[in-house]
C-alpha cells in the first residue's frame, strides 16, 4: 500500500517535471517570472540566511575550541575545523534546510492558492502549459541563487567563528587565519556548489510538487506546505548522505 | 458549435455524467441548468477539457477535442475565452496586467497595442479607468467583469462562463447576463453558461439544456420552458408557490 502510494507520487512527480521542462510558449514572460523568483528566493531570504550562518560559525568555533581545550592539536585548527566543516556541510545543508522551511512551503502554499482559486485552470484554458509557468522559472532562480547564497552563508559563518573565538580570547587573530588557510582543497568548493545545487532542486520541485496537486481546502493547503518542508527536508538529508558517499 | 456524444464521466464508483449527447450553437447563448450535484460543473469542465470524460467526445465545429495531440489542443484553447465563478483574477496583478496577460503569453503585439486591446476589452464591459487597480479593490460585479474582459481580449470563437451570476444582487446579474448576451451576438460565437439563476434562463436561454441526475433532462428555449410539461424542468424553474403562480399567470395572458 505504502510501495504503491510512494510510486504513484513519484510517477506524477516525474510527468510534471516532465511538462515543466518543455519550451517556453514567449521567452519575455518566463525571464520576467524567473527575475521575481529570484528576487523573491535571494533577497528574501538574505536576512535568516545570514543570521543562522553567523551563529553555525559562532557555535562550531565554540564548541571546537571547548574540545580540543588541553589536547595536543594545535589552536589554529579551529579555524580550519570551522571554515571545512562549514564548506563541506554546514553552509549548504543548514541553509537549504532552512530554505526548504521558508522558501519551500511559500512555493506550495503559492502554487496551491493558485489551484484552489481557479487561476491554474484559467492558465489551462488560455493555453498555458502551467507546469512549465508556474515551475520552471522557480527552479532556474533557485539553481541560480541557492549556490549564491550558500557561498555567502559559508562567508558569514567563517566571520562567525571569527567574532566567536578571536574576541574572546579563544585564539588570537594570526591562529584563526592561519587555521582558515591550511589544508585547502579546492574540490571542496566545487562540492559545495553541487550539494547547494542538488538541494535546491529538492526544495524547489518537491514543493511545487505537493502545490501543483493540492485539492480541497485551506486545512490540506496548510498540510501541502506543511509535507513540502517535510519531504524536502528528508530528501535533501537522503541527497547529502549520497554526495558524501560518492565525492568522498 | 460545440457538440458532445454520449459522455460519461466517473469519479471512482460515482458516476456524475451519463451518456450525455448535445449541441450548443454558435451565436446563441447555450445554458446549462441543474440541481447541485446534477454535474454541469463537470460538463462544462469536460467541455473546455480540464476534465477528461470516461467515454465519449467532444467536437469542437466537428474537430473531436480530446483526439489532439497537445500543439492542436492549445490552438484550440486560443480560441475559448472562460469566465469562472470566483472570476480567477490573478491577485498579484492589477486589472489592466490581468487582461494583458493572455496577449503578453501568446500575440507579438506591442505594447501600445496591447494597452489599446485592454482598454477597449475593459470599454466593453463598461470599466474603463480602472486599469492600476488590484482585483482586491474592486466589487464583486466588478471583478466579473474584469473577467469577462480577459475571457474575450482573445477574440474567442468560444465562451464558457461558469456561474457568472453567483454572489451577485439582482441588478448587477442582469447587466453580466445582458453583457455576455451582446458579446455573443456581436462576435457570433458559442456561449455556453453553467447557471442556477432564473433570471438568466428566462433573459437570455436561447439554448437550455436541463442535467438531472446526470442525464440530460429538457432541451429547449426560453419560450419553451414556460410552455413545456416536463415535470423535472417545471420543478426545478418554479420551484416556489409564487414562481408557479407567475408562471400560471403569464400563461393565462398568453391564452
Amino acid at each position: 500500500m505504502l510501495f504503491s502510494k510512494i510510486l504513484n507520487h513519484l510517477g506524477r512527480y516525474v510527468m510534471m517535471m516532465g511538462t515543466a521542462i518543455s519550451r517556453p510558449e514567449r521567452f519575455s514572460m518566463y525571464y520576467k517570472e524567473t527575475m521575481r523568483q529570484m528576487i523573491d528566493i535571494g533577497i528574501g531570504s538574505l536576512v535568516i540566511v545570514g543570521l543562522i550562518s553567523i551563529f553555525i560559525g559562532a557555535v562550531t568555533a565554540v564548541q571546537f575550541a571547548y574540545q580540543l581545550d588541553g589536547t595536543l592539536v594545535p589552536r589554529y585548527y579551529i579555524g580550519y575545523i570551522v571554515r571545512d566543516s562549514t564548506i563541506i556541510e554546514l553552509a549548504p545543508t543548514i541553509t537549504c534546510l532552512v530554505l526548504a522551511g521558508k522558501v519551500g512551503s511559500n512555493i506550495a502554499a503559492e502554487i496551491g492558492g493558485m489551484r484552489q482559486k481557479e487561476h491554474i485552470d484559467a492558465m489551462e484554458i488560455m493555453g498555458v502549459n502551467t507546469a512549465a509557468y508556474l515551475i520552471t522559472p522557480k527552479l532556474l532562480a533557485a539553481l541560480v541563487v541557492i549556490p549564491m547564497l550558500v557561498a555567502l552563508a559559508a562567508f558569514i559563518s567563517i566571520i562567525g567563528g571569527y567574532l566567536a573565538s578571536v574576541p574572546a580570547g579563544l585564539m588570537s587573530d594570526a591562529e584563526y587565519v592561519q587555521g582558515l588557510r591550511s589544508f585547502f582543497l579546492a574540490r571542496n568548493i566545487n562540492l559545495m556548489f553541487v550539494k547547494s545545487a542538488v538541494f535546491a532542486f529538492i526544495l524547489t520541485t518537491v514543493s511545487s510538487y505537493q502545490g501543483y496537486y493540492v485539492k480541497g481546502g485551506s486545512i490540506e493547503l496548510g498540510k501541502a506546505s506543511t509535507n513540502a518542508v517535510v519531504f524536502s527536508d528528508i530528501l535533501i538529508l537522503l541527497a547529502d548522505y549520497m554526495i558524501a558517499v560518492l565525492f568522498t | 458549435m460545440i457538440r458532445t456524444e454520449n459522455i460519461f464521466k466517473s469519479f471512482d464508483e460515482n458516476e456524475v455524467l451519463k451518456g450525455i449527447t448535445t449541441e450548443f450553437y454558435k451565436g446563441k447563448t447555450n445554458l446549462i441548468i441543474g440541481r447541485s450535484g446534477a454535474g454541469k460543473t463537470v460538463l462544462l469542465k469536460i467541455l473546455v477539457g480540464l476534465f477528461q470524460p470516461t467515454s465519449g467526445k467532444v467536437f469542437y465545429d466537428n474537430t473531436d477535442f480530446f483526439d489532439l495531440n497537445k500543439k492542436q489542443v492549445r490552438s484550440i484553447r486560443m480560441k475559448v475565452g472562460m469566465l469562472f465563478q470566483a472570476s480567477a483574477l490573478f491577485d498579484s496583478m492589477t486589472v489592466e496586467e490581468n487582461i494583458r496577460f493572455p496577449l503578453d503569453m501568446f500575440t507579438t503585439m506591442t505594447k501600445k497595442e496591447k494597452l489599446d486591446r485592454v482598454n477597449y476589452c475593459l470599454e466593453r464591459v463598461s470599466l474603463g479607468g480602472v486599469n492600476a487597480k488590484y482585483p482586491s479593490e474592486i466589487s464583486g460585479g466588478m471583478q466579473k467583469r474584469v473577467g469577462i474582459a480577459r475571457a474575450i481580449v482573445l477574440d474567442p470563437q468560444y465562451l464558457f462562463c461558469d456561474e457568472p451570476n453567483s454572489g451577485l444582487d439582482p441588478k448587477t446579474a442582469l447587466v453580466i447576463d445582458e453583457l455576455i448576451r451582446d458579446i455573443t451576438i456581436e462576435n457570433n460565437i458559442t456561449t455556453i453558461i453553467n447557471t442556477h439563476d432564473m433570471n438568466s434562463v428566462m433573459e437570455i436561454g436561447d439554448n437550455i439544456l436541463l442535467l438531472y441526475q446526470g442525464k440530460v433532462a429538457w432541451q429547449g428555449n426560453n419560450t419553451e420552458v414556460l410552455h413545456s410539461d416536463n415535470e423535472i424542468l417545471q420543478d426545478f424553474i418554479f420551484a416556489s408557490p409564487f414562481l408557479q403562480r407567475l408562471r400560471k399567470a403569464a400563461l393565462e395572458k398568453q391564452g
